[in-house]
């Protein structure tokens, strides 16, 4: 097992090289970082130029490159242009743990992303509780069942569900539970940012801040979710030893819960581990429309102002997560399912 | 072979009245189709669709859709307006038309591009194997890698204003357009070679590869004659359902910003910036929203219609 996880671990760092490569020659000619500069002007020509230098943007995107993954502080540069390069470079690189700057920002990546983290983990802590809980419920009646009226009404939603953008979802529900609630005089729920400036950041305001991103988001994966454990359940339930715990008389919540709900329920194992990492960036839209200051709304605003380091960091950082989830979801796999074996 | 003559034509007569001629394969995959009610009514809907936008461009221009009128702003629908006005007085409905077009042309394109760059990649890679094989996995593995939004933002900031406009049949198409279909066909190919290299990899060691090999067929000749046909089956229902994925992630990206720029209506950027209006224009996202849930729903019904259809283990009349 530890020989396997390491040899993973060793094919994820041509993988994360290829991706990292990838993603910097696109970012890096995807607009001129010059001119969004924190909205100053930059138009002299020379200015240009001594920031170019300044900033190391005047060099091919190779080296370019070669300096965001190792550093450039073993190096000397001419930034004021005498002919003699005198000062040194100050980059780490991302071997070493330095992310870069910001160009907009003039922060540390780390510190900008490190801020953001917590938000969008909270959301889609909260959003996986729901998801699973709501696909278990859902399912396990659905292949319990199988074929009454209930079951073909979910089977209906779910496709219903699952076709739906999830923006759609969002204005949705924003128009009937933030717009129609208030004029009709109920209890409505708020549908912008993760506090009331006036009420502060407290648990309860994010919590009632949550609850319109959190279910719009559940709405679409709740679908597939539990269209899976349906399936996975109806297998198991026409396998052998279901029958067997039926026959010696055990009760049905015995044989659902214990003897087939836990081995129609380990394939989950695999969707969640796949898909955890994949929503720290998913969120990306409904972070925008219910103005979330997550992660996917930092990615979408660095994007737009082609702020390189900063969605280098995030990308990077999410490449990490998918990878590690990965090799952990295999584990927990094996470790759950005594027939499989890794070597 | 004359005393044998009286026998044949009463036995062939009795087979005849005893079963049917034997099914076409594709009369075969008709049959199982039609049992798919739902499937069926994704069919006319996706025609009733098309009949909207590419019929609906016969009655209203598409000067209409683009004609900017300030003082109509956000109107609610009316007569004049039966879907209301935009935030600069534009038409709705129209715009739905047009827009339509080019979300449906977007959906089919980007699913052409998509199936191309999976077929080849799958089968390339599941034919030849070894180092071609393993280089080719870890760069779809690396594309996995980063969730598909994220792709897309960073491709469309990088092809943005790259793409000059272009006229076709005397219209002004955004030059965004093709940048859309050309960067969602790059980064869902992922699914399809997984499955086209799977699928290449059991079929290359059957025994009608080796006659065609020993017959000195050539390597493209096998893969694109010989193989792939047995392959249809996965590419079509993965198709089908690109279309719909498709439509769907251009109003995402359309819908953030770095999508289809205007004059040039889709349905996602006709979506954009709605989030502002939710309570003063609730007909500003409604209708584009409701036609983009309708003809997703249509098309991942049709798709489950195919995917029963086409399964050769369903052998169901």
């Amino acid at each position: 097992m530890t020989r396997y996880i390491i040899r993973r671990l060793l094919q994820a760092i041509p993988l994360l090289l290829i991706i990292s490569f990838l993603v910097f020659v696109l970012m890096m000619n995807a607009g001129d970082p010059l001119a969004t500069l924190g909205g100053r002007k930059v138009t002299r020509s020379e200015d240009r130029k001594r920031l170019a230098r300044q900033l190391g943007l005047d060099q091919p995107i190779y080296i370019q490159y070669f300096y965001w993954l190792i550093g450039n502080d073993w190096q000397t540069f001419d930034l004021d242009f005498d002919g003699v390069p005198e000062t040194p470079g100050r980059r780490h690189g991302v071997l070493r743990g330095d992310f870069g700057t910001s160009l907009i920002e003039k922060r540390p990546v780390i510190e900008i992303v490190w801020e953001r983290l917590p938000n969008t983990l909270l959301l889609m802590g909260a959003y996986e509780v729901v998801v699973i809980v709501g696909a278990l419920l859902v399912g396990v009646y659905s292949a319990l069942r199988q074929y009454s009226v209930m079951d073909h009404i979910m089977t209906a939603l779910t496709f219903i569900g699952y076709s739906m953008p999830i923006f759609f979802v969002a204005l949705l529900t924003m128009y009937l539970f933030a717009v129609n609630f208030k004029a009709w005089g109920l209890p409505y729920l708020p549908t912008v940012g993760m506090f009331d400036p006036a009420a502060g950041k407290t648990a309860p305001q994010v919590a009632w801040h949550m609850v319109l991103p959190v279910f719009s988001l559940a709405v679409i994966s709740l679908s597939g979710y539990s269209r899976y454990i349906r399936s996975t359940m109806l297998e198991v339930l026409s396998q052998d030893y279901v029958r067997t715990a039926k026959s010696k008389g055990l009760p049905q919540r015995v044989v659902i819960f214990v003897h087939a709900l836990k081995n129609a329920a380990l394939p989950l194992v695999t969707i969640v581990g796949l898909d955890l990492p994949s929503l720290l960036a998913g969120a990306v839209v409904t972070e925008r429309i219910f103005a979330w200051p997550g992660m996917g709304l930092l990615f979408l605003d660095k994007v737009e102002r082609a702020d390189t380091s900063v969605v280098m960091g995030i990308l990077m950082l999410v490449a990490v997560a998918v990878v590690i989830f990965q090799i952990i979801t295999d584990v927990v796999y094996a470790w759950l399912d005594p027939r499989i074996r890794y070597t | 072979m004359d005393r044998l003559e009286p026998f044949v034509p009463t036995l062939t007569q009795a087979v005849d009245e005893l079963e049917a001629p034997p099914l076409t394969l594709r009369q075969l995959t008709w049959r199982r189709f039609r049992r798919h009610k739902m499937a069926l009514v994704g069919v006319v809907v996706l025609v009733l669709l098309v009949l909207y936008s590419f019929g609906g461009a016969i009655f209203i221009s598409e000067a209409e859709a683009n004609y900017v009128e300030t003082g109509m702003i956000l109107q609610p629908p009316s007569a004049k307006h039966p879907f209301g006005t935009d935030t600069v007085g534009r038409d709705i409905l129209a715009r739905t038309i047009y827009g339509g077009q080019i979300s449906l042309i977007i959906g089919l394109t980007a699913m052409l591009v998509e199936t191309i760059i999976g077929v080849l990649i799958g089968a390339v890679a599941g034919y030849f194997g070894g180092f071609i094989d393993s280089l080719l996995m870890r760069f779809t593995e690396a594309m996995f890698t980063i969730p598909q939004i994220m792709w897309l933002l960073v491709m469309a900031k990088f092809f943005s204003g790259k793409v000059p406009n272009i006229d076709i049949l005397g219209r002004t198409f955004s030059g965004s357009v093709i940048v859309i279909v050309l960067i969602i066909g790059l980064t869902s190919w992922m699914y399809l070679a997984r499955i086209v290299r799977s699928q290449v990899l059991s079929l290359k060691e059957q025994e009608f590869v080796l006659a065609a090999r020993a017959t000195g067929t050539s390597r493209v000749s096998i893969i694109f004659r010989h193989i792939l046909p047995n392959c249809v089956a996965p590419i079509v229902v993965s198709a089908t359902l690109g279309v719909a994925g498709a439509i769907t992630l251009e109003a995402y990206i359309s819908f953030l910003g770095l999508g289809v720029q205007p004059p040039t209506a889709t349905w996602g950027n006709i979506l954009e910036r709605a989030y502002n209006f939710i309570e003063e224009a609730p007909w500003l996202w409604g209708f584009p929203g409701l036609l983009i849930v309708l003809t997703v729903l249509s098309i991942n019904f049709v798709g489950d219609g195919l995917r029963d259809a086409l399964d050769p283990r369903s052998r169901a009349v």
